[in-house]
C-alpha cells in the first residue's frame, strides 16, 4: 500500500491504495466519483477523462500513486454553485449527446481544448476532440457545442 | 442547430414539433447518471469470467482450486458446476419448423465454440482480486478444427461446428415468375456483395449486478430490453417470472447489441442465488469486443434483371449469413427482416430470395443498427448503380425510371409490403440542391479529363426502411416467439402532474423529453409536468422495449391512446362538476368547457376533483389514469435521399467525404433536434462500415481486433460535418403521423458511401471496392484493373 | 482491465532513480508518464515486479537549447515539447512529429523519451531520431554514455537500454537556417497508428535540394533512414526527380503485415509519402 494525498473536485483525501489501482478505479470505487465512467483498456475512448493539475489526461491509464499532491477535477468538479460550466450548458442547448456515456469525458476534453484555443474553427474541435470516441452523435453537434461554447467564454470572459 | 429547427422553435405553441432541449441531459452532462457499473451494494462480491482461447476444442480438465487459494476469492465455478442450472440461452426466432437451434450453455460445459466464450467464473471481493484469481484456474483443451468461413462451411466433409452440422436452416421467399423475367432479359447485373462482421461499440461496456433476499431477485443491467429479458431470465433459470424485477437503469447506447439475453445476465443470477450475496461483473472492452454479440457478417449474391432503358424486371438475392457459433435471441431473424427490403422503392415484377444460415465457430451475430436492412439496401442501391454504369445513364435518372411515384402511394410492393406513403421525388430534388449535383458532376468530368490523381465520386443513396416493429400478426407468420405491441399507462396525479410509464426503454433515443411532448399537446398541461418512467419492471410492468426504430411509431401511440382514455374519464367528471352532458363538454388545451357556455374545469382541477372523490359521477372509480396497449396494423417506411461526394486518392488509395447531404422523410416529427441527432448518428455508423470498421478474424479463429486501437471506430477528426434537412409525408398508419428514425441513416449512408467511391474510380474499370473500402483496398483494386488492362 | 500487481517506487533524483532500479533487479521497468506501459500491464501483456516512477524527478524533465544542439529530458511531455519555443525554433521536426503522437490527453502525460524508449517502429518519433541523428544520453549505477540513435532501436520494442539504465534525456543537433521540414503520416483514422510515416528535412540551395534526411515510420522493426533517397535526392532539382529520388524510399525495408496493411502495400506509400514529404519540405525552408 502507497499512502497518497490528492484533492478532488476541491476536496482533499488522504488514502492507502495498492500502486496498480488506477485512477479511474480510485475515483469511482474509492471515492465514489461514479461521474467519470470507463469505456476501454487502451487509452482510445477518452470516456474517462479528467483534468490532473488543470491539463486533461484519461484517468485508466494514470495509476492512483501517480496522482499523489495533485489537484483532480471531474465532471462532477466544472459546475459551481448550482451552475453548468458554459460547455455543459452548450452540450445541453446543442443537443450534443444521446447516450450521454461519452458525455463526462468530451466536455472534460473540451474545457482543456478551449483553455488552449479559446476561439477554435471547426477544424481545430475536430482535431482536439480526437482521442474521444462517441457512438451516438456522429460528432456533429459536439463540434456546435463547443464552438458555441467558446464563443459564449468569450463574451463573458474578463 | 440547422436554421431550419430555429425557425421552427420561433413558431412556438404546441409541443409536439418543437426542438425541446432534452430532460435526459441534466443528469448526463454533471455525472450524476446510474450506470450498472456505479451500484455498490452492501456485500456486494465481484465475478470474473475466465474465457476460452481457442475457436474450437474440447474441454478436457478445469481445476479452480487454485483460485479458491487466491486472497480475496470466494468461490469458483466451471461450467460442468452449473449444468444442473444454467439452462440454455433463448432464441426467439426460429425462422422455419426445420431450423437446427443448437443447445447454448451460458458457459460451455464440454466443447468451446468461440474464442470468449466463458469456460469458469470466479467470485472475488472486489473486481482486482477476481482478475488475478482467474489467472490460477486450469483448464485443458483439446483442439478441434474451427470452422469460418460459410462456403467452406456448406461443403461435404467440413468440420463440424455442432453435431447437426453447420446449416441451421434455408428460408424463401417468392413472388412473380422470376424465371420468366431473367429469360432473355436485355440487361443482367451479378454481384456478390461483402457484409463484414462489424461489433456494435456502444460506448457503456455491458454490466449486471444482481441480488436476492432469498425470495425476490433483482437483476439491473446495462439492456434495451428489460421487459423482454424478465421474461426470458424466468423462463431460462426457473426464478418465478413475479419473484424477479429486472431494472435497465441509465444504459449507455446500445445500437442492438444490448438487444440480448446474455451468458453473464443468467450466470449472475444464478451465483446470486447459490451463494446469497448481491454480485457485479462490469465488462472491459476487450472482452466486450470478443463477447457482445456481433452485426451483419453477410455474403450476398445479388442478380437484377432489366430492360435495356434501365426498367428493373427482377431481383434474385441468395444469401448466405453467418449465424457465430450458436443462435442467440434473434440471431435468424435478422437476415429475414432484410428480405423484403431487396425491392428498395423500386417497382419489379418478380422477387426471390434465399437466406441460408451458417454456424461457424465465431461470436454469434445477431442485432446491429439496422438489423438486416442495411444489408438490403446496401445490394440494391449498389445494383442500381451498377445497373446505371452498365446502360450508362446517370445512376439518379435509373432510379427516377425506377421508382415508386408519388402519385402511386400506397403502394404494394413485390414484397407484399404496402407503404402507405412517401415522396421520393421531393426528397430527391431537395437533396440535390443542397449537394449541388450538376457542379460536382462537371467538377468530376473535369479531373476525369485531367487524369487528376485525386478524383471525385458521387454517391447515390434512395433508401427506404420498414420501422415501428413491428405488428403481432405479422411477427406470428414469422414465426416469430413474442408480439410487436407497446404499453404505456398514463396518470393524473392529485396535484395536477403526470405520469407516463413506458414500455420503450431508452438508452439515448430521448424518451422522456419526446413522451412528454406529446402528453403536454395531448393533455394540454405544461411540458414540464410531465415525468416519464421507465427501465424497472416494477414500476413499468409491461414491454416490448427499444429496437428497430420502433418506440414512437409504436410506443408513442401506446402513449397517446391512454391519454386519449385519461382525457374521456376526466370529460366524464367535468361534466358531471359542470352540470352537463358529457357530449356537451369539449375539452381543448387542458380545459373541459361546456359548448356555448364559458363554465369550465381545468384538467388539473379535475385530478384533484377525482383524487377527493367527493363528487364523482355515480359509479364512477376515483382514478383518473389509464393503460393503453397499441399493436400496429402495418410496419412504417421512412424514406430518403443521401448523397456523399469522395475524393479517392489514386495514389495512396485513401478516400476523404468531401461532402454529405441527407434528406430525410421520417414523417411528422415530434422533436426535430433528436430526429437530426439520429440522423447524424446514423450516418456516422453507415459512413463507419463504409470506411472504417471490420472485426477480423486469423486463420485460427482468434479475434484479431479486440481493443480499441485494432477495431477502428471514427472520431471526430475522421468524419465531416453532415448536411440534413427534413421532408415531412406523414405515415397514414398512425395517428402521429410518425415513421421512425434511429435506424434510417445508418440503412442509408453505407451504400451511398461505397456507390460514391466506386463512381469515383469507374474510369479505371473499378466496379466494386469490398468493405471496409480501406485505403489499401481501394489501391489493390486499381492495381488489379491496370494489371488486367496491361 | 486490471494490471497484475507490482512494488512501486517513487525516486526525487536520478540518481536514486538508478539504485532503486538496480535493487529492484531484472523484473523492474521504469514508468513514466506510463501511455505506453499501462495498457500492456492492463492487458496483462506485462508483468514487472516493480516500477520505478521517474515522474517525479527533475533533473530529467526540461527542454534546453545547448548552443549546437537543443537537449529533451527524457520525461519531458510530448504537450511540453510541442509547446516549447526552443524546439519550434531549431528543430520544427521534432515538434511537427510530436503533434501528431495520439491525442491531446495522452501528449499531456505520455513523454518524449518514454515514447522513444519504448521503441516501436510505429511511434512517430524514433523515425525523426534516426533523420536527425540524435543521440541518447543513457545513465548507469556506473556512470553515463552516449548511443547514437542509429544504434540505440535494436528490434521491434527493443532499445539499447540495459537492465539498470535509465533514459536521461536526447540530444537533436540543430541543423541550421535553410531547413525545410515535414512529417507525413498516414493512418486509417485519427487514433490509428501510423501505417507508414516519413519524416524529412530538406535543404535547398538556388532551387537544388543540397541535403535531405529521410526517416520512416514503421517500415520494418526499427525505423529506418531512408539513405538510398538522401543520396537520389542530393542535387536533384525540386520537381520530377523528386518523385524518381522517392522510388528508393523502401530500399533496405522490412515492413511489417499486419491488420493495416501487407508489407507491399506498405512500400508504395512509403514512396508516395517521401514524394509528398520532400515536396513540403522543400517548399517551405525556415531561417
Amino acid at each position: 500500500m502507497t499512502r497518497i494525498s490528492v484533492n478532488v473536485d476541491g476536496i482533499a483525501y488522504q488514502d492507502d491504495v495498492e500502486p496498480r489501482l488506477l485512477l479511474v478505479h480510485y475515483l469511482r470505487d474509492r471515492l465514489g466519483k461514479t461521474g467519470t465512467p470507463i469505456g476501454c483498456d487502451t487509452t482510445n475512448c477518452g470516456a474517462c477523462t479528467v483534468l490532473l493539475d488543470g491539463r486533461s489526461v484519461k484517468s485508466c491509464s494514470v495509476l492512483a500513486v501517480q496522482a499523489d499532491q495533485c489537484e483532480i477535477t471531474t465532471i462532477e468538479g466544472v459546475s459551481s454553485d448550482g451552475t453548468w460550466h458554459p460547455v455543459q450548458r452548450a452540450f445541453h442547448e446543442e443537443h450534443a449527446l444521446q447516450c450521454g456515456y461519452c458525455t463526462p469525458g468530451m466536455i472534460m476534453a473540451s474545457i482543456d481544448l478551449l483553455k488552449d484555443d479559446p476561439d477554435p474553427s471547426e477544424e481545430a474541435v475536430r482535431d482536439g476532440l480526437e482521442g474521444n470516441l462517441c457512438r451516438c452523435t456522429g460528432y456533429c453537434n459536439i463540434v456546435r457545442a463547443v464552438r458555441r461554447a467558446a464563443q459564449e467564454m468569450r463574451v463573458t470572459a474578463p | 442547430m440547422t436554421e431550419q429547427i430555429k425557425e421552427r422553435e420561433a413558431l412556438g405553441g404546441a409541443e409536439v414539433g418543437r426542438a425541446r432541449r432534452r430532460k435526459e441531459d441534466a443528469r448526463l452532462i454533471t455525472g450524476r447518471t446510474q450506470w450498472t457499473d456505479n451500484i455498490q451494494l452492501p456485500g456486494m462480491l465481484h465475478v470474473a469470467f475466465l474465457r476460452s482461447p481457442m475457436a474450437h476444442a474440447r474441454i478436457t480438465r478445469v481445476d479452480a482450486s487454485g483460485a479458491l487459494a487466491r486472497p480475496g476469492v470466494v468461490a469458483a465455478f466451471s461450467g460442468a458446476d452449473l449444468a444442473g442450472e444454467q439452462g440454455s440461452l433463448p432464441c426467439a426466432w426460429p425462422v422455419t419448423e426445420d431450423i437446427v437451434i443448437p443447445d447454448h450453455p451460458p458457459m460451455a460445459v464440454d466443447e468451446v465454440r468461440y474464442v470468449g466464450e466463458a469456460v469458469a467464473c470466479v467470485v472475488a471481493i472486489d473486481r482486482y482480486a477476481a482478475a488475478d484469481a482467474l489467472e490460477a484456474v486450469e483448464i485443458d483443451y483439446e483442439p478441434l478444427d474451427p470452422v469460418l468461413d460459410m462456403t467452406e462451411a456448406l461443403k461435404e466433409g467440413s468440420p463440424k461446428v455442432h453435431e447437426a452440422g453447420n446449416k441451421s436452416f434455408t428460408w424463401k421467399f417468392a413472388e412473380g415468375d422470376i424465371d420468366a423475367a431473367f429469360r432473355d432479359a436485355p440487361v443482367v447485373i451479378d454481384r456478390t456483395y461483402v457484409q463484414q462482421r462489424l461489433i456494435p461499440s456502444a460506448m457503456e461496456p455491458r454490466a449486471v449486478v444482481a441480488q436476492t433476499d432469498g425470495d425476490q431477485f433483482t437483476l439491473h443491467s446495462s439492456t434495451q430490453i428489460p421487459h423482454i429479458l424478465r421474461v426470458m431470465l424466468a423462463l431460462t433459470t426457473g426464478i418465478p417470472e413475479h419473484k424477479l424485477r429486472v431494472i435497465a437503469p441509465d444504459v449507455g447506447g446500445g445500437f442492438g447489441s444490448k438487444l440480448q439475453v446474455t451468458a453473464e445476465e443468467v450466470l449472475c443470477l444464478l451465483l446470486t442465488r447459490r451463494m446469497g450475496k448481491p454480485v457485479k461483473w462490469t465488462e472491459s472492452r476487450s472482452e466486450g469486443n470478443l463477447t457482445v454479440h456481433h452485426g451483419r457478417d453477410q455474403l450476398q449474391h445479388i442478380r437484377l434483371a432489366a430492360e435495356s432503358d434501365g426498367r428493373v424486371r427482377a431481383v434474385q438475392v441468395d444469401l448466405l449469413a453467418d449465424m457465430g457459433a450458436y443462435l442467440m435471441l434473434v440471431t435468424p431473424g435478422i437476415p429475414l427482416l432484410g428480405a423484403f427490403m431487396y425491392s428498395g422503392i423500386y417497382k419489379m415484377d418478380a422477387y426471390d430470395f434465399t437466406c441460408t444460415g451458417v454456424f461457424t465457430t465465431k461470436m454469434p451475430t445477431d442485432a446491429y443498427r439496422g438489423a438486416g436492412r442495411p444489408e438490403a439496401t446496401y445490394a440494391i442501391e449498389r445494383v442500381m448503380d451498377e445497373l446505371a454504369a452498365e446502360i450508362g445513364v446517370d445512376p439518379m435518372e435509373v432510379r427516377r425510371r425506377n421508382w415508386i411515384e408519388h402519385s402511386e402511394f400506397p403502394y404494394t410492393t413485390i414484397c407484399n409490403l404496402t407503404y402507405d406513403s412517401g415522396n421520393y421525388e421531393a426528397a430527391t430534388e431537395r437533396a440535390l440542391a443542397l449537394f449541388g449535383y450538376d457542379k460536382l458532376r462537371a467538377e468530376q468530368a473535369d479531373r476525369r479529363e485531367r487524369r487528376d490523381p485525386v478524383q471525385l465520386g458521387i454517391g447515390i443513396s434512395t433508401y427506404t426502411e420498414m420501422c415501428g416493429l413491428a405488428p403481432s400478426r405479422v411477427l406470428g407468420s414469422l414465426s416469430y416467439g413474442a408480439g410487436g405491441w407497446e404499453h404505456a399507462d398514463v396518470r393524473m396525479l392529485p396535484t395536477g402532474k403526470v405520469e407516463v410509464v413506458t414500455g420503450t426503454s431508452p438508452h439515448g433515443q430521448g424518451h422522456e423529453t419526446a413522451w412528454s411532448q406529446i402528453v403536454a399537446d395531448s393533455l394540454g398541461v405544461p411540458y414540464e409536468d410531465v415525468a416519464v418512467l421507465h427501465g424497472d419492471t416494477a414500476t413499468s410492468h409491461k414491454g416490448m422495449d427499444t429496437y428497430g426504430s420502433r418506440s414512437l411509431a409504436v410506443g408513442g401511440i401506446a402513449v397517446v391512446r391512454a391519454c386519449d382514455k385519461v382525457k374521456e374519464k376526466a370529460r366524464h367528471v367535468a361534466a358531471h362538476l359542470l352540470e352537463a352532458s358529457p357530449d356537451d363538454v369539449e375539452f381543448s388545451e387542458g380545459r373541459f368547457q361546456v359548448r356555448g357556455t364559458g363554465a369550465s374545469r381545468t384538467i388539473q382541477e379535475i385530478a384533484l376533483a377525482t383524487f377527493a372523490a367527493h363528487d364523482l359521477p355515480d359509479g364512477f372509480e376515483p382514478r383518473l389514469d389509464a393503460s393503453a396497449t397499441f399493436d400496429p396494423d402495418s410496419f412504417s417506411f421512412p424514406h430518403g435521399t443521401h448523397l456523399c461526394a469522395v475524393e479517392v486518392d489514386t495514389e495512396t488509395g485513401a478516400t476523404a467525404i468531401r461532402s454529405y447531404v441527407a434528406v430525410d422523410d421520417v414523417g411528422a416529427v415530434v422533436n426535430p433536434l433528436i430526429v437530426e441527432g439520429q440522423v447524424h448518428g446514423g450516418i456516422a455508423q453507415g459512413i463507419a462500415q463504409a470506411l472504417f470498421e471490420e472485426a477480423v478474424y486469423d486463420v485460427d479463429g482468434n479475434l484479431l481486433t479486440t481493443t480499441m486501437a485494432d477495431y477502428l471506430l471514427p472520431s471526430a477528426a475522421d468524419l465531416p460535418s453532415f448536411v440534413t434537412d427534413r421532408t415531412e409525408t406523414p405515415a397514414t398508419t398512425n395517428p402521429l403521423g410518425v415513421k421512425g428514425v434511429g435506424e434510417a441513416g445508418t440503412i442509408a449512408s453505407t451504400p451511398a458511401v461505397v456507390n460514391a467511391i466506386v463512381d469515383a474510380l469507374r474510369p479505371y474499370g473499378v466496379h466494386d471496392v469490398r468493405m471496409p473500402c480501406t485505403p489499401e483496398r481501394v489501391w489493390r483494386t486499381l492495381r488489379s484493373r491496370e494489371e488486367e488492362s496491361a | 482491465m486490471i494490471p497484475a500487481s507490482f512494488d512501486y517506487l517513487r525516486p526525487s533524483t536520478l540518481d536514486e532513480a538508478l539504485t532503486m532500479l538496480a535493487e529492484a533487479g531484472e523484473d523492474a521497468k521504469v514508468l513514466a508518464g506510463g501511455h505506453s506501459l499501462l495498457p500492456l500491464l492492463r492487458l496483462r501483456l506485462a508483468y514487472p515486479a516493480a516500477l520505478v516512477d521517474v515522474g517525479r524527478v527533475a533533473e530529467l524533465r526540461g527542454v534546453a537549447d545547448r548552443g549546437d544542439h537543443v537537449y529533451i529530458g527524457a520525461t519531458t511531455t510530448h504537450d511540453e515539447v510541442v509547446h516549447s519555443p526552443i524546439v519550434k525554433e531549431h528543430c520544427p521536426l521534432v515538434a511537427l512529429a510530436t503533434a501528431t503522437v495520439a491525442d491531446p490527453a495522452v501528449r499531456h502525460r505520455g513523454t518524449f523519451g518514454g515514447s522513444l524508449a519504448h521503441a516501436d517502429p510505429a511511434g512517430d518519433l524514433p523515425s525523426v531520431a534516426v533523420a536527425l541523428d540524435m543521440e541518447f544520453v543513457v545513465h548507469s549505477p556506473t556512470g553515463r554514455r552516449t548511443v547514437p540513435a542509429s544504434g540505440f532501436f535494436l528490434d521491434y520494442l527493443e532499445s539499447a537500454l540495459e537492465p539498470g539504465e535509465i533514459l536521461a534525456g536526447v540530444r537533436v543537433p540543430k541543423l541550421g537556417p535553410g531547413w525545410g521540414f515535414h512529417y507525413e503520416k498516414f493512418h486509417r483514422t485519427a487514433q490509428a497508428w501510423a501505417t507508414v510515416g516519413v519524416a524529412v528535412a530538406v535543404r535547398r540551395s538556388n532551387g537544388t535540394v543540397e541535403e535531405a534526411r529521410v526517416g520512416l515510420t514503421n517500415m520494418g522493426p526499427i525505423p529506418v533512414r531512408a539513405s538510398g533517397v538522401e543520396e537520389a535526392v542530393r542535387g536533384a532539382e525540386a520537381g520530377e526527380s523528386l518523385r524518381e529520388a522517392a522510388g528508393r524510399a523502401d530500399e533496405g525495408t522490412d515492413p511489417p503485415a499486419d491488420l493495416h496493411a501487407q508489407p507491399d502495400y506498405r512500400r508504395h506509400l512509403a514512396r508516395v509519402l517521401t514524394h509528398r514529404a520532400l515536396l513540403s519540405a522543400a517548399a517551405h525552408p525556415t531561417g
